[in-house]
This record gives structure tokens, sequence and C-alpha cells, in this order.
């Protein structure tokens, strides 16, 4: 996963390893960054006294599990110095490469558990990790259908920020559909067809009338817009009852294994489009990385003339690609609608998710399954912001909430870890004989 | 290619005009099929033919008449076209400069978002200045914190190739959250509002108007704003440099331009147009009151979505721009008599606009949708329409 530069030189000649400037900068940038946050960390630790209370169950839950106590001052600053170790550990380069992975590793939990651990000591209310937990997944899911759409389309070198535009667009088609057919079935066949018909639009312009992958982007953004919101406003606001009469999906639970203390009511009672995500992002990386037709979608993203050569289609290969991604987009929709709210509300319902998952698929860089992570990881940030708004802390919500962002800025930046897209993503393609 | 070919201007305006006739049958199209009365005209159409054509032609007709009364039908209409037009004008020119030099900013809505607020607050802070010397103050310092969010995108390009289409979608959600979290501190909002609303800009921060319309300075700033982006691009050896960049880096690098520098100075240059169009949307007065909008967290609406369809309508040129604008904020001006007049409900706007750009944006699809409008090549496959056709 890490962009390894260094090369070793044969023992013989000197065991010193020899470090390009990139990869120098890179340590240096890497290190400092884990450092000052654990610095800030360890400032953090002093802010609060007493003790945080981190609940496992909600008031409402049937077995009601104890609340952790936890000393705040202690347990921040031993997660801050064991990120500030960890970050002065890289910084002197001398750690192989796995111990480059584990010091990763253990400066990312600590930064994750002091900072929960103070959030907890900052306020007398407990931090509900259930609920916390609830709310990841239920910010995640669309993410993660949105993450599969991108993955797909950048996979075959079609630059896709038009994710938001298909969420919109589904999202849209599955609260009409539904309310017209009363069939969940129905509503998300839908979602999937209005994904497919937006990606459709995509893949025809870039591939077809080679126009920007970007300004095609925007444009098909700003059509969803246009599109959903007049149609809102002339034909469903006029019939209610007609036109908009939806209930949402319900969590549905697995029986038995929802009964699992604490993770049971988390992972398996869930709502179905959770569980179809989760199904849809293994299938995807099946496809991609175990699949023929992978191994082509991923050869027209880095080369498509080399894949010309030896005989791939690869206007059809990218077409493709790009279709399957609007299938998952357009269910990703369908969660704003009758996967979790019920009706279409004409006030900018996928607000910005489209571009959140975007940004997880480039610091999951273009793969399905780490995407996910990330996107669960932005999940769990939204959550939180949501979740500590009740919980008066010194740092505003609007703050945490910003985080995603500067967490993709940081990585396309390259201040830790560079991300590199596939080599052909926007490039349009002349089959040139 | 060939002696009898069209000069490149006007197939570029011929194109545009079909685009917008395009934009216009479509919308008319979705406009009749999403109306459930028409609709049922359509039902029995093979009984009756008569019913529903004429149901849909009134409602067409209504429409676009309603569009025509509000936007241009009268002097206050007029104004209202250009004081909608004054910040998709300024916005849009920093989303083309940023075009020419290579670089996409979609970042102007968080451009716009920064400049607004420090425009707004010292708009409404500062008390007892003379106009002539408040209201520049609140324009520079709107065109300076936009000028910055842009040139932040502008450096971390330079320093580390990130792509600048990543880094300003994420630097608008940034911009974003700010603007969330200072409408909820208590200097920023007006005297016993618990609500993300500020209090009423001083008068000495307002633009001022020719009485009893909605045309104000602004528009003239506008103006001016294309006019020197013009002079930039067309008379200066910077612009020659950005422009060079925009068509080869690698080309102007060996030339000996600096495209790190250009690339900064663009991005900041591109905030600050859309700093201003912030300052714009803050300052400007409404024609009822006289005074502007109160700062809200949305003030912005979707200013920089829009300004980049104003920049692709007007390729990128600082007059095409003008033009660009004053086409959207017609459309936009003419919402409120669309509704009152028509019954039509005001999003129409938002689909003309977007079809409008979606033509623009792929004149060889308009050339295909439209092949009369091909040029009649001597050889098949010829022009660039040809083998952009045949690809």
């Amino acid at each position: 996963m890490s962009t390894e530069t260094g090369i070793i030189v044969p023992e013989a000649a000197s065991p010193q390893r020899i470090e390009s400037p990139e990869a120098k900068a890179q340590r240096i940038s890497t290190s400092s960054l884990v450092t000052i946050v654990g610095a800030i960390l360890l400032w953090m630790a002093f802010t609060v006294d007493g003790s945080g209370t981190i609940a496992l169950s909600d008031a409402f839950d049937e077995v009601q599990l104890p609340s952790i106590e936890i000393p705040g001052t202690l347990t921040v600053a031993i997660c801050a110095l064991l990120t500030l170790a960890a970050g002065i550990a890289l910084f002197t380069g001398r750690l192989p490469r796995w111990g480059r992975t584990v010091a990763g590793l253990v400066a990312g939990a600590a930064v994750l558990f002091g900072f929960l651990a103070w959030v907890a000591a900052s306020s007398t209310l407990p931090f509900t990790l259930t609920s916390q937990l609830n709310l990841t997944l239920a910010y995640a899911t669309p993410l993660f259908f949105g993450v599969l759409g991108g993955v797909l389309a950048e996979r075959a070198g079609v630059v896709n920020i038009a994710i938001e535009g298909m969420f919109l667009t589904s999202a849209f088609t599955a609260s009409l559909t539904f309310s017209l057919t009363q069939s969940f079935i129905a509503g998300l066949f839908a979602a999937a067809l209005a994904g497919v018909l937006m990606a459709g639009v995509l893949a025809f312009f870039t591939l077809r009338f080679l126009v920007d992958h970007v300004i095609i982007g925007v444009v098909i953004n700003v059509l969803a817009t246009g599109l959903t919101g007049f149609i809102y406003q002339q034909l469903v606001a006029k019939d209610m009852a007609t036109f908009s009469n939806v209930r949402p999906m319900l969590p549905v639970a697995v029986p038995g294994l929802d009964q699992i203390p604490f993770i049971g009511p988390i992972l398996f009672n869930q709502r179905p489009l959770t569980y179809i995500a989760f199904f849809s992002i293994i299938l995807v990386w099946f496809l991609i990385f175990r699949t023929r037709w992978g191994l082509r979608v991923r050869s027209v993203g880095e080369q498509p003339h080399a894949a010309d050569t030896v005989g791939i289609n690869v206007i059809s290969t990218k077409t493709s690609a790009v279709l399957l991604g609007g299938v998952f987009a357009g269910l990703g929709g369908a969660y704003f609608t009758i996967g979790s709210v019920g009706a279409f509300q004409d006030n900018n319902p996928t607000a910005g998710n489209g571009f959140i998952a975007l940004a997880a698929v480039i610091m999951g860089r273009w793969h399905p399954v780490l995407g996910a992570l990330t996107a669960l990881f932005f999940g769990f940030l939204r959550a939180l912001a949501q979740t500590t708004k009740p919980m008066q802390l010194p740092i505003p919500s609007d703050f945490i909430e910003m985080l995603p962002y500067l967490a993709t800025i940081i990585a396309v930046a390259g201040l830790v870890g560079r991300v590199r897209a596939p080599a052909a993503d926007g490039a349009h393609f002349v089959k040139s004989h | 290619m060939s002696e009898t070919r069209r000069p490149a201007w006007l197939q570029s305006t011929i194109i545009t005009i079909a685009s917008l006739l395009l934009a216009f049958l479509v919308s008319a199209i979705v406009m009749v099929a999403a109306d459930a009365e028409v609709a049922s005209k359509w039902a029995y159409f093979f009984s009756r033919p008569g019913d529903a054509l004429s149901a849909s032609w009134d409602k067409i007709a209504a429409t676009f008449h309603a569009m025509w009364v509000g936007s241009v039908g009268s002097w206050g209409a007029l104004t209202n076209t250009t004081r909608e037009a004054t910040p998709l004008i300024c916005a849009g020119l920093g989303v083309a400069v940023a075009f020419r030099a290579g670089l996409f900013n979609i970042g102007a809505q968080g451009q716009a978002m920064v400049g607004a607020l420090f425009a707004a607050f010292l708009g409404f802070t500062v008390k007892g200045l003379p106009i002539f010397i408040h209201l520049p103050l609140v324009i520079l310092a709107g065109v300076l914190a936009g000028a910055i969010w842009g040139g932040i995108v502008g450096l971390l390009k330079a320093r580390s190739g990130a792509h600048e289409v990543i880094l300003t979608i994420m630097m608008n959600y940034i911009a974003g959250s700010i603007l969330a979290y200072f409408m909820l501190q208590p200097a920023f909002q007006a005297p016993g509002r618990a609500d993300p609303i500020s209090p009423v800009l001083e008068w000495s921060a307002t633009m001022p108007r020719i009485a009893g319309s909605s045309l104000h300075l602004g528009f003239l700033l506008a103006l001016i704003a294309a006019a020197a982006s013009w002079w930039l691009l067309e008379r200066t050896k910077f612009g020659i440099n950005l422009k060079a960049v925009g068509l080869n880096p690698n080309a102007a690098a060996t030339a000996g331009a600096s495209v790190s520098n250009i690339t900064m100075i663009t991005m900041a240059l591109s905030g600050a147009l859309a700093g201003l169009a912030g300052v714009m949307m803050v300052t400007a007065p409404e024609s009822l009151t006289g005074s502007p909008p109160q700062m809200t967290g949305t003030i912005i609406g979707t200013l920089g979505f829009d300004a980049i369809t104003v920049a692709l309508l007007g390729r990128s040129r600082p007059l095409g721009v003008v033009f660009a604008g004053l086409l959207f904020g017609a459309l936009k001006a003419s919402r409120r008599t669309m509704v009152t007049m028509a019954g039509t409900p005001d999003k129409l706007t938002d689909l003309i606009q977007a079809l409008v750009v979606l033509f623009v944006a792929a004149p060889a699809f308009v050339a295909w949708l439209l092949p009369f409008l091909k040029e009649r090549k001597p050889k098949k496959k010829m022009t660039p329409e040809g083998l952009v056709a045949g690809a």
C-alpha cells in the first residue's frame, strides 16, 4: 500500500538504504504531520479533567450493557504519547516496511481512541457508542454505492464526478416509482435504471463525442438538479397523494445473529440496502480483480492503446464499466428516499454525498474495498459530528464535519502517501487506425 | 482545412444558437410531459387531437411569454436581469480565466462563500464610514478572501501536482462548514435572532443603484472586470503565458514560462473574481427595499455551478461570459413571473440552463442531432466534427 520508492542496494556494497528525494520529502511530511497531531492531542489531554463515560447501549435497548468509565487526562495523554512515538519513529526513517505499517496503524488507532476519550471526558453527557456506530453505517451506506460507481468508471478511465447527479436522479425515480407501484423491488429497479441512464449520458458524451469528463460530470449534476426539481414541482407537489406516497424500507434483523450483544443490533439489524452494499463491495472487488472483464477494464483505464492492440474493444469495455457503475450509484441514490427516510423532498436530499463518495474513491486509491473503508471512516466522522452536537464540546461540530474534506486534501496533496489515479483516467480514446 | 470552410467563429455561433433552440425545445417537451393536466389530454389524442395540441401550445406559450415579461418586458424587469447577471458574470469570469490556463475551478462556490462572508462582516460591523471608503473596503475584503481561498488551491497544485478539481470540491465543503459555523456565532447574527441570519448591511456598504430599479454599480463593476480580464488575457505578457500553459504546459515551460507561478496566480485571480461575485450577492440592493438581502448560510445558492455553466456557454471568452451571464441572469429574473403568470415551476430555468450547457459542451453532438448544420466537406470525415462523430 505505501508507495515504496527507497531501494536496497546489495549488502556487499553498503547496508545503508538509499532514499530518493521524493521518499525523503514524503517521510518528513508524514512524520511531522503525525507528530503535530500527537502534540495537539497531548495539549488536549490537559484541557479535560475528570472522567468520561462511554455508553455501550442506548437507553432504549432491551439488553442494557454497562457504561465504561475512563479517566480523561490519563487516557488521552497515553494515546497522545503513542502517537508522538509513532511520529518520531517514522521520522527516523530506520523502520522496516512492516514497522512503518505498524507505526501508522498505532498512530491512527491512538488518535481515534484518544479523540473519543477526549470527547467523552469533555462532556457531562455519556458518549453513546452504539448510536455512533449505527449512525456511521447509516451515513456510509450510500457512500459505499457511490464509491463503487466511482471506482468502476474511473478504473475504466472515465472520470466520474457525476455521482451526485446519479444519486439525485435515482433518489427521485425511486420515490416516484414506489409511490406509483408500492413495490420496493420496482423502486430499486427504477433507481438502478435511472443511475444507468445518467451513466449512459456520461459514457455517451465522453466516449462518443469526446467531451471533457469533468465538464460533462458538472453538466450532469446541474441537469439532475433541474430535472428532478422541475418534475417535482410540476408533477409531484401538485398531487402528493399519488406521487409522493412513500414509506421507507425498515431495518431487517438477521435471525439469531442480531441477538449478539453490542455487535448484533449494529451489524445485523440494518436496512436492506446496507446488506446489499456489503454484498456489492465484495462483488465489485471480485469483478475488477478476479475476472477477465475486470482485467480488461483495468487495462483500458491504464493503457487503452495497448489494450486496443491486443484486440480489446476499448469503447465497449469502458461503456460497460461506466454503466455498471451507474447501477450501483442508482442503488445508492435510492437510499436517500425509499432506503431510509421516505418520500423525495425538494431540498437537495443527497446533500453533496456524491462528492464525499468521490473523495472516498480517491483516498481509497481507486480500490473498492479501500474505498469502502474510507467511506466508512467518512461516515464515522459525519456521525461523530451528529452525536457530539448535543454534548457542548469545546470544538464545534461544523469543524468535525470538515475533517473528511481536509483528510482528502492532505491525501491528494501527497502529505501522507501519494495516491495515483489510473494512468489514462480522463483521457480520450480515439482508435488510431 | 479547405477554402469553403466556415470561419470558426461563425460555426461556433451557429452551434451555440442551435444549442439554445434545442434546449428550449427539449425543456418545452419536458414541461408538457410532466404536466398531469396536459398529459391527460394526450391520452385521448387520437380521438380529439385538437385538445392535446392546444393545451400543450397554451402551456408553452404562456410560460415563454411570462419569461419574456419577467426578464426583458419592462425597464424594471430588464434591471432585474442585470442584477441577477452581475454575480454570474463575475464568477463566470473567474471560472473562464482558470479555464484558459487549463485549470478547472469548481471552487467558485467556496470562493464566493468566503468572499461574501468577509464582505458582509465588514459591511455590518464597520459603522460611520463614508460610502467611498466603506464600499471599496468591503469589496476589497471579499475579493481578497476569495483570492486566498483560490490561491490555496493554486499553491497546493503547484507544489504537489494534486488535481485542482478534487482540491476545489473539497475547499467548497470546507468553506460551507466555516460559513455554517460563523453564521451561528453571535457576532454574525442579527440582534435578537438565534438562526443563521446577519444584520442588515450599512447603507454605506451597499451598491448605489438608479432609483426605482435594480440597476446598481455592481453591474458596471462586472463589465469593468470583464474588460480587465480581456485586457489581461489578450494584451499582456502574463496573459500570453497563461494561455500557453493552458494549451500545453510542457511547451510553455520549455519556452520559459513558470508553470507553477502561473498556476498559483491564475487560481488566486480566479478566486478573486469568484469572491467579487460573493460580494455582489451580499451588497446588491433589492428593488423593493433598497437594501441588500441579509447574509445567510445559503445566500450563495448554486452560484459556483452556475458560474461553470456561464463560462462554458461563453466559451471562456470575457465577452462571451458577459452575454452568457446576461442570458442566465434573464432566466433567473424570469422566475417570479413564470410562477405568477403561467403557473410553471421556477425550476424550469435550472433545466433550461443545464440543457443549454449540455448542448454547448458537445458541439459534435449538436451537429450529429442536426446534420444540416454540418459544413459540406470535400471529403468524408475531414473536419474535426466528422472525425469526432465517426470515432
